[in-house]
């Protein structure tokens, strides 16, 4: 019983903060059909935010919603930077310059700020655990999974419910036909950068949150997570990004479970090959989304 | 309303429309004939701004629209509803028809009213309003499209082929609401391989041949003039 209850906690924490992800990805893949590789700068961003503020004065809340609005604003700046000047020429130049945004990102962290891991301010709770089910529990899953649940739901009612969201669905699916319709193209990218960088920013502190340090090439693995989410969910749709998240999370943490000490250090090839095995039964991901996979 | 001077079209090295020159007045239904591959299609393309000229001009009151987004145009009064059609097919026939009210959604009061219409217009619809877009049949995907893009209050509405593919019963339906919409003083372009049914309707017409206009007059001297069979075998 412990037991199951820890398990399902570590999946849902996990698998919380792997849809955030996949989700960030996703949302702008799905619009532009094309993966921003600068994507984990954006965790990186709100990470070094989070210490730079952290000397401050400010209620941590205060600091955390200024990590969260600079990862946005650093996702708006990716779509200015790297994508809106060579959207429309190939696809290899907005692959060259994502990944030029990244690196850029990062040498600045290492050049202005260390190479070396930084702390970033913590506020108590997520160091403290509580009882659940005769179960000692980090009160920081807790507070992941709670994150997960508003964010996830507030991004549902804003894709069903809102005319931005109807929007971008529209334009995820048929961007011409949505443009021949009044809705603008750049509004539409802009707003998926945006929200992007909120949920890299949110996911970025609960992700730090475990670490407790931030370091230049942090980014690195949140990308890989949030790619293969995708991949596995179908990277056409925004519930398989987060079904992949969920059922990636589920692998992990049952292979963190099972596997013996030894073997523990290979855990990613585990990982690795039953994403294969899902990507030969079903090649398109999970989740089939409407989309026609045109470029525009 | 609408003037089109010399408009090109090339797809690489396929040169689809060569030097079209077509003008529809105000209230005026000016329909655009001729075969599969006659470049009907890119005109209608090109002149919402959704591919983009190789050369000429489209202007739209006297004001130079050749280079606009299709958004631009939207905005400009232009509403087209393509060939493919193109519902949004995980969409809800609500959220699409919502889609089409974008440029004005700030005006709530008489999107509302808008919608109503189209669904007393459209009584198909107002029974399938939560479903799903893609599952409509093709009749219906058509009045929906037809729906959305009316959803904007156009001055100008460019129609590509509306009954492609549809049952002769849901054809007729189309030409009626096609002369509705003509009655109630909308200025109509509309792209048909059907040529009887579409002279029948129009004031005016163009003959396109490959690529370029091979005859315009009212819709009376076209039907008497042309073989109309040979415009669907590209004769």
């Amino acid at each position: 019983m412990d037991f199951a209850v820890q398990f399902i906690i570590n999946v849902l924490s996990l698998g919380g903060a792997y849809a955030l992800m996949a989700l960030g990805l996703v949302l702008v893949y799905g619009i532009l059909k094309l993966v921003n590789f600068a994507y984990g700068e954006l965790i990186m961003v709100a990470g070094y935010t989070l210490h730079l503020v952290g000397g401050s004065p400010l209620p941590w809340l205060v600091m955390a919603a200024v990590a969260v609005v600079m990862a946005m604003v650093a996702g708006l700046a990716t779509d200015y930077v790297a994508f809106r000047p060579v959207r429309a020429k190939s696809v290899t130049a907005v692959l060259i310059t994502s990944f030029a945004f990244s690196t850029l990102l990062q040498n600045a962290a290492l050049l202005f700020i260390s190479p070396r891991p930084r702390s970033v301010p913590l506020p108590e709770i997520f160091s403290q655990s509580v009882m659940i089910a005769g179960t000692p529990t980090p009160m920081r899953d807790i507070i992941t999974i709670a994150a997960a649940v508003l964010l996830l739901g507030l991004f549902a009612f804003l894709m069903q419910k809102t005319v931005l969201g109807i929007a971008m669905r529209a334009a995820a699916t048929n961007f011409t036909m949505a443009r021949m319709l009044g809705v603008p193209a750049n509004l539409i990218i802009s707003s998926a950068f945006a929200i992007s960088g909120l949920l890299a920013g949110v996911v970025g502190i609960l992700w730090i949150g475990r670490i407790g340090t931030v370091a230049p090439a942090i980014g690195l693995e949140p990308l890989l997570i949030a790619f293969i989410a995708c991949v596995i969910g179908g990277m056409r749709s925004l519930q398989g990004a987060v079904l992949g998240g969920f059922l990636l999370a589920f692998i992990d943490t049952t292979l963190n479970y099972t596997l013996s000490q030894d073997l523990l250090k290979f855990r990613d090839a585990f990982t690795f090959s039953l994403v294969i095995l899902i990507l030969l039964w079903r090649p398109d991901g999970l989740m089939k989304g409407p989309a026609t996979g045109q470029r525009t | 309303m609408i003037d089109v001077k010399d408009l090109h079209v090339r797809y690489g090295a396929v040169h689809a429309v060569r030097g079209v020159s077509l003008s529809v007045a105000d209230g005026e239904l000016v329909t655009l004939l001729g075969a599969n591959g006659a470049g009907k299609s890119s005109s209608i393309l090109a002149i919402a701004g959704a591919i983009k000229a190789s050369g000429g001009s489209v202007m739209l009151d006297g004001r130079d629209m050749t280079s606009a987004n299709p958004e631009a145009m939207l905005r400009a009064g232009v509403a087209t509803v393509p060939e493919t059609r193109d519902v949004f097919p995980d969409l809800t026939v609500d959220q699409n028809l919502t889609l089409g009210a974008y440029a004005r959604r700030r005006d709530r009061k008489s999107v509302a009213e808008d919608r109503a219409r189209m669904f007393d217009m459209f009584p198909r619809l107002a029974e399938r309003r939560e479903q799903a877009g893609g599952t409509l049949s093709g009749g219906e995907q058509q009045m929906l499209v037809i729906a959305r893009a009316l959803m904007s209050r156009p001055r100008i509405l460019l129609l590509d082929e509306p009954s492609l593919g549809l049952a002769p019963a849901i054809v007729d339906q189309i030409f009626q609401m096609i002369a509705d919409l003509k009655a109630q003083k909308l200025t109509i372009l509309l792209v048909e391989q059907n040529a009887r049914k579409a002279l029948q309707v129009a004031d005016r017409a163009y003959v396109l041949r490959l690529g370029e206009v091979a005859g315009s007059g009212t819709a009376r001297e076209i039907a008497a003039s042309t073989d109309l069979d040979a415009l669907y075998l590209g004769g």
